[in-house]
């Protein structure tokens, strides 16, 4: 992305059957939609735990966008149920520690839905570019380890850590 | 570890918008990369080989193809590297075609974004461990849901393959549509003379178990290894006493009380009765709703005449259940409902066409049964209203079809040529008779075809009228069909005696009721959908569940026929070894981590989790874990996200593997 102005970055995790497939119609079909979305598969949208999501946002991502089958539509039968549940939860609690719900957002997508799976890349690009890159993270982990010094020293070993088995 | 990364440009498909040699150049500087390169289509027999090449020469553990979807060519990619000594699941795709090159316009944003994609492989592949497939058994039985001519083909080639199987019709005999036509297309030949024998071979074959008036109400389980339950519904007849003898339909009271539904409700039937006369099983139903004994209690008529007491009030529902290795889904079609707009409906009906106000405007089945011999005129073509013949007929095709404001965007591919043949045999039975046929193209691809639409206007002088019809309102007997006929540029009218619709085809009411039970993906219209729709047109994208006939899409009997052989052959490929390969990606638990909470257990959609016992060297149990079943468990992860104590991993996509990615962002 071109360095002088500011392109969000966002990360999609997507469940193998419908939504991944929807994404590749997209494709099959030559629609087109901003090019700031990264997809991360995983095979059911029940799979997608909270803290991939605290992960993405700690590693600078500015939106998330969750999306799996529509309800009653799952390859598992009963994975996204327990997905959709957990969302609810997971996301009032984003809510409620300050971070904008836009910033975490989640839709049904099925695998003959190439069209709303631009569609949902285009808001969601949108939606994030409007509320600007996320800082609260960064924020919220800087005052954190103001108050808790030794907190600071473990978080940068773990970075640390991170680093090095991405570089090694 | 050593990756080597291969990126394709797809001829210039992903080329044309990523500088492909610049994410090849840029992947070889990353840490872990011994070897990357890039090439014009890396599928092919030369591609596969530079990849075999190069990870013998650089002595490679893993790598990485950036290419179209892994849906496409990952099998492709894994079967190479396999072959070169790598074990297929240290191999990762960045989808860079539909995800990336077909999507975006920019090359600098898409390269960017083939990069990162690439990236994100790379780190991945890296926490990549490798797996072996796992071993299940195949239970060697299909299921084969609908007695159409597609689902008695599917259960006829099987079972004569030598493997049993259990059809399920909803209705009370097995036939479906083609028992309802008069004559088929191309050749003019009965349909009931070629579909009876069938139905009564699938009867009377051994290897098939036959549930008519039944309907699948759960299916769980994978591929090999299904579990179907079957609910039988209660005919209030016994099965086993009743011979067939009819004797409770004649005496029955309520004659005129229901519609026929086989006669498309050009005829009525009592409240006892077969469909239609060659009915298999030739066995009798009881209509509930009907009958008087439901009513009052009183009547029972047929139990006095039946001489074997086979009449059943008490009966009720029973519930079947079947190890089952394969499902044949062939659910077929029904016609576009133009009776009326309802506000629920997302099809909009045709008011203007008259269609459930005046009776002489009818609809390609209920001409079927009007011309056919066992019809309720004995064949001879007499409108509904007066029984009178009529002297002027007008067909009208796309009555539905290639209409995006009614809802239907598709052509339902039949009607040009079962209106040609609706013509034609009004013309043979109603020889002063005219018809005319308005049309918007004639689609009649297929053997024979186009040429048995020239008969019908050069042979049988049918008048085609090119254009669509705005209004139908009745004068005097007579129903005025206006119209355009485009090719002449002029408004056109017709003061026909009937007016025959030919109406889409569309889905069963229930269509996406089913797939839902089965776990099969279906379009915004209803129809099941392929898995690949030119390489893999009669599988479903669910493993071990086959497409057959018109619940896909619209299709004519051949097509039916030939898609229900092909559904036959891949269960019988799929029977042919004993046990059966399954992708590795299960989960596993970590016994030491493990808290037993068995939250896990509460959410397994397929009851893979169980209780394990472990025990101290004295034998007593000390703790309580989960255990996953690997045969069960279908590897969706809902566990590993519910478990607190993260103790349970999914192979292939383990958190560490998934933060590896998100840290390569
Ligand atoms: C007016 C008209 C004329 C035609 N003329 C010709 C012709 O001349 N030549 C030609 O080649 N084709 C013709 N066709 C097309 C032909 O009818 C179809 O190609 C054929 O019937 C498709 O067969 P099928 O088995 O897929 O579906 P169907 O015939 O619809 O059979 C499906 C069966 O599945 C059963 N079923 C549905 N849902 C369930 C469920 N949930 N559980 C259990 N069972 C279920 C149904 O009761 C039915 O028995 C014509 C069609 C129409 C409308
Ligand atoms: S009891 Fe019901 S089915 Fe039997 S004859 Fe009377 S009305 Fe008909
Ligand atoms: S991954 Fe877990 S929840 Fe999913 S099927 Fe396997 S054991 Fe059940």
């Amino acid at each position: 992305m071109s360095k002088q102005k500011w392109e969000p970055k966002i990360v999609a995790f997507v469940c193998n059957w419908c939504t991944y497939a929807g994404a590749d119609l997209a494709g099959t079909s030559r629609l087109k939609y901003p090019a700031n979305t990264k997809i991360i598969r995983v095979m059911c949208s029940g799979g997608i735990d909270p803290v991939f999501i605290l992960k993405a946002f700690e590693r600078g991502a500015d939106g998330v966008l969750v999306s799996g089958c529509h309800p009653n539509d799952c390859h598992y039968n009963a994975g996204n149920f327990h997905a959709r549940r957990r969302w609810d939860l997971f996301h009032k609690l984003l809510d409620f520690v300050g971070i904008e719900k836009d910033r975490l957002q989640f839709s049904w997508i099925s695998a003959s839905e190439g069209k709303k799976f631009a569609d949902v890349i285009t808001k969601v690009t949108k939606d994030i570019i409007a509320l600007g890159p996320f800082k609260t993270y960064q924020d919220m982990n800087a005052e954190f380890t103001t108050v808790f010094p030794e907190f600071a020293e473990a978080g940068n070993k773990e970075i640390a850590y991170e680093e090095e088995m991405t570089n090694g | 570890m050593k990756i080597g990364v291969f990126i394709c440009h797809c001829g210039e498909n992903i080329s044309r918008t990523v500088d492909c040699p610049r994410v090849a150049h840029f992947a070889e500087g990353l840490p872990g990369v011994e070897y990357s390169i890039d090439y014009k289509y890396m599928c092919s027999d030369p591609g596969q080989k530079l990849i075999k090449d190069a990870i013998r020469e650089h002595k490679l553990d893993a790598i990485v193809v950036g290419s179209c979807s892994p849906n496409m060519h990952e099998r492709t990619f894994r079967n190479a590297a396999v072959s070169a000594g790598i074990n297929p699941f240290l191999v990762e795709i960045a989808n860079l075609r539909e995800h990336c090159s077909w999507v975006h316009d920019d090359v600098e944003a898409a390269t960017e974004k083939a990069i990162e994609l690439v990236r994100m492989a790379i780190e991945k592949v890296k926490r990549d461990k490798p797996l072996t497939k796992i071993r299940v058994p195949v239970t060697k039985r299909v299921l084969v849901i609908g007695g159409g001519i597609a689902g008695i083909q599917a259960a006829l080639d099987i079972a004569n393959a030598g493997y049993e199987v259990v059809l399920v019709e909803r209705e009370p005999s097995i036939g479906g549509h083609m028992s309802q036509l008069s004559e088929t297309f191309p050749t003019l030949d009965c349909s009931q003379c070629i579909l009876t024998p069938r139905m009564v071979e699938v009867y009377q074959h051994p290897k098939i178990k036959l549930l008519t008036y039944s309907e699948v109400v759960k299916v769980e389980g994978f591929i090999g290894n299904f579990k179907a339950t079957i609910k039988k519904k209660a005919r209030h007849i016994n099965e086993d006493l009743c011979s067939g003898c009819g004797l409770c339909i004649t005496k029955c009271p309520t004659k005129k009380k229901s519609y026929n539904s086989f006669e498309e409700n050009l005829a009525f039937r009592p409240a006892v009765y077969v469909p239609f006369p060659q009915a298999v099983p030739n066995i009798p139903v009881i209509d509930e709703t009907v009958c008087m004994y439901y009513k009052n209690g009183k009547c029972g008529m047929c139990v006095k005449v039946c001489d074997r007491g086979a009449i059943d009030f008490e009966q009720k529902d029973t519930m079947l259940v079947a190890d089952i290795g394969a499902i044949i889904v062939a659910t077929g079609y029904k016609l576009y409902n133009i009776e009326k707009a309802t506000p629920e409906s997302k099809y909009k009906g045709y008011g203007e066409y008259g269609y459930g106000k005046y009776r002489d405007v009818i609809d390609g089945l209920q001409f079927e049964r009007i011309a056919s011999a066992s019809g309720p005129t004995a064949g001879e073509i007499k409108r509904p209203s007066d029984g009178k013949e009529p002297k002027k007929i007008v067909f009208i095709q796309c009555v539905g079809s290639r209409d995006p404001s009614k809802g239907i965007s598709y052509c339902s591919k039949i009607c040009c040529m079962y209106t040609a043949k609706q013509a034609m045999l009004y013309k043979h039975k109603v020889h002063d008779g005219e018809a005319y046929v308005f049309y918007m193209d004639i689609r009649a691809g297929g053997k024979m075809y186009d040429e048995f639409v020239r008969r019908a206007i050069e042979e049988d002088h049918v008048k085609y009228i090119r254009g669509r019809v705005s209004k139908i309102h009745e004068e005097n007997g007579k129903y005025i069909v206006k119209g355009e006929d485009t090719i002449a540029g002029m408004p056109v009218e017709i003061d026909a005696d009937m007016v025959v619709l030919a109406t889409a085809m569309i889905p069963q009411d229930n269509a996406p009721k089913l797939a839902q039970t089965i776990g099969i993906p279906y379009d915004k219209h209803g129809f099941y959908n392929e898995a690949h729709p030119k390489l893999r047109p009669v599988e479903s994208t669910t493993a071990g569940v086959f497409l057959a006939g018109a619940c896909q899409s619209p299709k004519d009997i051949p097509e039916s026929v030939a898609m229900a052989s092909a559904t036959a052959s891949k269960a019988i490929i799929l029977f042919a070894s004993d046990t059966l390969e399954r992708e590795p990606v299960v989960a596993k638990v970590n016994e030491d981590l493990c808290a037993g909470c068995f939250y896990c257990k509460k959410v397994c959609p397929f009851g893979a989790i169980e209780v394990r016992d472990i025990k101290d060297v004295n034998g007593i149990i000390y703790k309580e874990v989960a255990y996953i079943n690997q045969g069960v468990c279908q590897g969706c992860g809902t566990c590993t996200a519910t478990c607190l104590s993260k103790s349970i991993e999914l192979a292939g996509f383990n958190n560490e593997e998934i933060f590896a990615e998100i840290a390569a962002l």
